[in-house]
């Protein structure tokens, strides 16, 4: 239990840092109705360029700012692939992830993974900073879930305001309904790609914030990203969808989401001792199970109420 | 308004399935014209309406509105002249979003979407007022989800939304087909009310005889991809069902057998 409860600070920053890729994954998945497999390629690639930009002198702040630019890149060959090339979502977004294997190895110059010296480098999260801080050898504000935290807000912030412009509202009417979309004189192709753009942005930043704070960048890095994030996705929908209706209230659940599975990951591995081994075997299930309890319950309390003609909008 | 030459269209050519739905058809609608289009299953009517919206291009010919040649335009660009409202009541709104924020949509049909803001809250008035019109007590709902509304509610509000911003041309694909009678005459009756009202060019499917009579100014019945029988003016006012079966027997030389057109 001791053991447990040591590492809860750290399963809530790592939950933090991975929900920002998540509430990229909520904007493809959910928003978009797009499943984008770019994420576990671009989460690398996020973490690789601001480790490396990091290494040769620049600002953390740049580093940051230049993996999120360079993670829309990857969307935004997601997006030509599927749109202009007529390529199914999924296998476009595994043909990018496939392509940044090496695209991810040359940024960290040929090398499956490069390190951060902690003590070198002024950054703005690390697992040091957080023992630091619990030491009280830091001032509480350098505590990565002070950082991740508000960084998330400005995350959640930025988006919400842009879901509420007219180019974030035709976005959801894409995701919602693209012929009524395009019956209303919006480019859907264009929005997808956007779509596309913005989340693989987002999953990028998440992946140099986890680089930072693990202090290291590995080509395996963002491995079973999509999962993880699907799974904070549905989490932060299971448990707080009934008191969260606001849009801004359902992307903290994303990120609330993120942190629970991390936490609950963590009483696993702490509190039965099971090989870390096991970790990805035990999420994939969760997934699996969440994602199927939707579709029994349609398929078995539902029975006899059937629309005509519309049933997946119904 | 609208300008249709000489367009032809025919799907999964070479195949086994090959199918011409549209032959060499021919039609151009005056401003302000109101036109019900009948025909068979399979005459090409829907066809007809989605070569014009621009779901696909067309193999031949050219389409204009307005003066302005679509015939290569995108479906999306060419909806800044065109409202549409679909058979399926699902296809026209945007289940998930509110019914004010499907309204501000279409407010903004043919406009470059920036980054102000999606909807202004003297846009929420003007709505609140406009959709009084539709008689359903939706002006007091705003801001529910349009997945919420019945078939009928969402159907005529796709209808508001078609003609929220005055389209050179209205495209109505059957789109009481999938509604009860009682609605379906309510929503019916709304669209004459705002054609009316606005003047609208309009080109409406149905699959009712006596709607298609009922309604508009002119009368075109397709059958086997091309316009087989095309009334208007004084003779569309005295026409009649029989009328219409004699008609269209002279021009295509068979019998009219189609239980859904006659009973309906």
């Amino acid at each position: 239990m001791n053991s447990f409860l040591n590492a809860l600070p750290g399963a809530i920053s790592q939950g933090l840092i991975w929900g920002v890729m998540a509430i990229g994954l909520y904007i493809t998945y959910r928003i978009l109705e797009v499943s984008d497999l770019t994420v576990d390629g671009s989460f690398c690639t996020g973490g690789a360029v601001g480790v490396m930009l990091i290494l040769n002198g620049y600002n953390v702040w740049l580093s940051l700012l230049a993996a999120i630019i360079v993670g829309m890149l990857t969307g935004l060959v997601t997006g030509i692939l599927h749109t202009a090339c007529g390529i199914p979502a999924i296998l476009s977004g595994i043909l990018t992830q496939l392509g940044l294997w090496s695209v991810n190895l040359a940024i960290m110059g040929m090398k499956a993974n490069q390190s951060i010296n902690v003590n070198k480098y002024q950054l703005l999260v690390s697992l040091r900073y957080l023992q630091d801080v619990s030491k009280g050898n830091r001032p509480f504000f350098q505590h990565p879930i002070f950082v991740v935290g508000l960084i998330t807000i400005a995350v959640i912030a930025i988006l919400y305001w842009f879901f509420g412009t007219e180019l974030g509202c035709s976005l959801r009417a894409t995701g919602s309904n693209p012929s009524m979309a395009r019956a209303q004189g919006i480019n859907t192709n264009l929005n997808i790609v956007l779509g596309l753009m913005i989340a693989n942005g987002l999953v990028a930043l998440s992946g140099a914030l986890l680089a930072q704070y693990q202090s290291f960048a590995d080509i395996n890095m963002g491995r079973g990203a999509i999962v993880i994030g699907l799974a904070a996705v549905i989490i932060g929908d299971v448990v707080f969808s009934r008191i969260f209706r606001n849009f801004a209230l359902k992307l903290l659940s994303v990120s609330l989401g993120s942190i629970i599975y991390y936490v609950v990951i963590q009483a696993v591995v702490s509190l039965s001792g099971i090989n870390s081994n096991y970790l990805k075997l035990i999420s994939a299930m969760i997934v699996a199970i969440f994602l199927s309890v939707p579709y029994w319950k349609g398929k078995y309390f539902h029975k006899h109420h059937h629309v005509k003609g519309g049933a997946r909008h119904a | 308004m609208l300008d249709i030459r000489d367009i032809s269209k025919t799907f999964n050519p070479g195949t086994v399935n090959e199918k011409t739905a549209l032959r060499n058809v021919s039609l151009t609608l005056e401003n302000g014209q109101f036109t019900t289009v009948i025909g068979g299953n399979g005459a090409g009517k829907s066809t007809l309406l989605n070569a014009v919206a621009g779901t696909w291009l067309v193999d031949e010919g050219s389409i204009s509105i307005g003066g302005v040649d679509v015939t290569n335009l995108p479906e999306h660009k060419r909806a800044q002249f065109i409202g549409r409202v679909f058979q399926d009541p699902m296809m026209g709104t945007a289940a998930t979003m509110q019914i004010e924020e499907n309204l501000a949509l279409a407010q903004r049909r043919g406009k470059t979407r920036t980054l102000r803001s999606g909807i202004t809250s003297a846009e929420r008035d003007e709505y609140k007022e406009l959709l009084k019109i539709l008689d359903l007590g939706l002006e007091e709902r705003l801001t529910a989800k349009v997945g919420l509304l019945s078939c009928g509610q969402r159907q005529a509000l796709t209808l508001l939304m078609a003609t929220l911003k005055k389209p050179k041309l209205l495209l109505l694909d059957e789109h009481t087909a999938a509604l009860d009678p009682k609605t379906a005459a309510k929503v019916l009756a709304t669209t004459q009310r705002i054609v009316e009202r606005d003047h609208l060019t309009t080109l409406m499917i149905t699959h009712n005889m006596r709607d298609a009579i009922t309604y508009g100014d002119r009368l075109i019945m397709m059958h086997e991809g091309n316009i087989a029988v095309d009334v208007s003016g004084e003779a569309k006012k005295k026409l009649t069902v029989e009328d219409l079966l004699q008609l269209f027997e002279k021009a295509s030389g068979q019998q009219l057998a189609n239980d859904r057109m006659l009973l309906g």
